[in-house]
């Protein structure tokens, strides 16, 4: 099979994250340290409905965040968990600043935003079906098509930051947030854009916990990704922002790879054919061979298949020295906003020197291999990785796979 | 530096109730024959890539896709097993977004797995991927009403970033229940292009893109077979797929942000004899 051509790094010239571990970058890391895991028992319910079994990640502060009164349409505030979310994260690690100096460099005109998510503000719509108006449709205040349609959070970021570059939504389920790394690499490589803010945002609702909830997917205790009393997937949410630029220096893209698995919409393709694609066309434009990979965060859902595949996958792809961490035991599954959340997890571990472990898991399964049990990271450890990996797997058989590196690696 | 292009339009389909294909639609567009009686057409698509009982189930923006994306692909006579594919919709799946919350407001607990992985947005890509058997990469993406241009943007960017061809296919579906009080799409349209960065011998339009800040108003459609569709949201394609119906050159404008316009020059392309 053709593999795509090398391509030129781009640098991550600011991050910003809110997360289950907490508001900032520096949260996160402080967590991957220590292996503490953010996960609490699901206490949220709708309608008549008790609340699930199972654990959840909440960002903390996300009820009751006002927003500035300048931002609001007509119609009323811009309603929502997950546009509190995505505002948090704007606020985070100085990110708004960033982004403000990077409109003055390029113009408004000339930074660009690509937002993944997986269900965006659907639980606005959910809650006027829950008390709709006398007509029978929306209630006044939410009653605003800007409020209710997928495109709805990346609409809000311009509002709240006055970008006026190219905007899209990329919606491909967990690895939407993951892709928005590649888009935002091609508008940069082709001149669309001089700058452009990747990134995601999945706030929890009634649609993923009872969507995840229906397909048996949710474990009733904290998730333990690739242990062998693995039962299943911890839901949480969280937003994460990225600007991209070209050139070199801090933390760089340096490749990426998208593929279909081609095989079913719920169930990962038996061999891991996506994926392995997706890791080698991602390693093929890193201009890397995997014997250089230090780091990998495991897209590692803690669901049964989805492991085994991944399992599989990273005996066969990566040599014993690739240090592998599964990362959703501390953070939960954010849907949508995974592909950021990991990104900002190898961030994090490439900048502070350090690979962190897999929080929940005690042991690796023994049927998932030998190989595989050698490579994965159970404790956090100091470390000097200089190229990570992460990886997204997601609902449609929709594979990312994304490549990073030190600035000063060698 | 924000101009993208020359790319060759290779393949082309059109699906709507009243238009149920490019042979029916380029007539309607170029104004030479009126649409088909809404008695005469089916409701649906019926994309002979899905079985009878996949027909059955799946919801309409999946149908709408398929159809016109194995449309496209024939009219290529591109290898639908190996094309990276583009998926643009404004709202996706509507009639499920609406049943979905319905069951979330009454009985939560009733919710159908199958229903919730139909409300994925990418469940149209998924479901070509599948039926494809295509590994290349899928994307599945939203810009509300500027839909339309961003996803034509992202496939052109997609197939000069690779140097390979792609299939970019938009459509919306119609709104219902309370989700029609805030969502104006109404009607069923799709369409699709294989679009490829090397002059091929089906390509038969030479396409260059510019994003314009500050823009002047979008170019409107002009045939009344397209105007009658004009309340999908989706509609926005209407003036691309009417000059692509046409002989001649064509300068159009589409909106693709709310101070972003993406313009489009469309030049006839011979195919160089084999």
């Amino acid at each position: 099979m053709k593999r795509p051509a090398v391509i030129a790094p781009v640098t991550l010239r600011a991050c910003a994250l809110v997360s289950a571990a907490g508001h900032g970058l520096d949260a996160l890391a402080q967590a991957l340290r220590t292996s503490r895991s953010a996960l609490r028992p699901n206490d949220l319910s709708f309608g008549d409905a008790p609340a699930l079994a199972g654990w959840i990640g909440a960002v903390p502060g996300a009820d009751g965040v006002a927003l500035p009164a300048a931002l609001a349409l007509p119609a009323g505030p811009w309603p929502g968990r997950a546009v509190a979310l995505a505002w948090l994260g704007l606020q985070a690690d100085g990110f708004a600043g960033a982004l403000q100096d990077a409109i003055t460099r390029h113009g408004a005109h000339r930074v660009g935003l690509v937002l993944g998510t997986s269900a965006s503000t659907i639980a606005v719509s959910e809650a006027a079906y829950r008390a709709p108006a006398a007509d029978g449709g929306f209630p006044p205040p939410l009653r605003e098509p800007r409020f209710n349609t997928l495109h709805a959070l990346a609409d809000f970021v311009q509002v709240a930051t006055g970008l006026q570059g190219p905007c899209l939504t990329v919606s491909t389920a967990c690895s939407s947030s993951a892709k928005a790394f590649a888009t935002g690499e091609r508008w940069l490589r082709l001149g669309l854009a001089d700058a452009v803010v990747v990134g995601g945002v999945d706030a929890l609702g009634a649609s993923l916990l009872h969507g995840f909830h229906a397909l048996g997917l949710v474990s009733p205790e904290p998730c333990r990704p690739f242990d062998a009393t693995r039962r299943g997937i911890s839901l949480s949410e969280a937003a994460g922002y990225a600007l991209l630029e070209r050139g070199r220096g801090g933390i760089e893209l340096l490749g990426w790879g998208e593929s279909n698995d081609a095989h079913h919409m719920s169930s990962p393709h038996p061999q891991g054919l996506g994926a392995e694609q997706a890791l080698a066309d991602a390693l093929a434009r890193a201009g890397l061979a995997a014997e250089a990979v230090d780091h990998v965060n495991l897209h590692g859902t803690a669901s049964a298949r989805n492991d085994e595949v991944e399992a599989a996958l990273v005996a066969r792809a990566y040599p014993a020295h690739t240090r592998c961490s599964a990362t959703k035991g501390l953070t939960g599954h954010t849907m949508g906003a995974a592909g950021i959340v990991e990104a900002l997890a190898c961030v994090v571990a490439l900048r502070e020197g350090f690979v962190p472990g897999s929080a929940g898991t005690a042991a690796a399964d023994p049927a998932l291999g030998e190989a595989f049990g050698e490579r994965l990271q159970l404790a956090p450890a100091a470390a000097d990785p200089r190229i990570a990996v992460s990886h997204s797997f997601g609902f449609g058989g929709n594979n990312a796979v994304l490549v990073f590196g030190r600035g000063d690696r060698v | 530096m924000s101009a993208l292009g020359p790319l060759y339009v290779d393949g082309v389909a059109l699906w709507a109730p009243s238009l149920p294909g490019w042979d029916v639609a380029a007539p309607a567009l170029r104004g030479q024959a009126a649409a088909a009686p809404a008695a005469s057409v089916p409701h649906r698509p019926a994309p002979a890539l899905l079985a009878a009982n996949e027909r059955r189930r799946a919801p309409d923006g999946v149908l709408l896709a398929l159809e016109v994306a194995a449309a496209a692909v024939a009219d290529a006579g591109a290898d639908a097993a190996t094309l990276p594919s583009v998926f643009a919709s404004a709202h996706g799946e509507l009639a499920v977004t609406d049943a979905m919350c319905r069951t979330l407001a009454d009985h939560p607990l009733l919710l159908s797995p199958t229903r919730f992985h139909h409300s994925v947005h990418n469940a149209a890509s998924g479901y070509w991927a599948i039926a494809a058997g295509c590994h290349a990469a899928s994307t599945a993406l939203a810009a509300g009403p500027y839909s339309v241009a961003q996803g034509l943007l992202e496939a052109a960017a997609v197939a000069l970033a690779d140097d390979a061809p792609v299939l970019w296919v938009a459509g919306d579906s119609e709104a219902c229940g309370p989700l029609a009080s805030v969502n104006a799409s109404r009607g069923l349209l799709a369409a699709a292009l294989v679009l490829s960065p090397r002059p091929g011998p089906r390509s038969c339009w030479a396409l260059a893109l510019a994003l314009v800040p500050d823009p002047a108003p979008p170019t409107a459609a002009a045939s009344p077979a397209a105007r009658a569709l004009q309340a999908n949201a989706s509609a926005p394609l209407l003036p691309l797929f009417e000059a692509l119906a046409g002989a001649g050159r064509a300068d159009l404008q589409l909106a693709a942000g709310p101070q972003l316009g993406l313009a489009l020059s469309l030049r006839p392309h011979v195919p160089a004899r084999a």
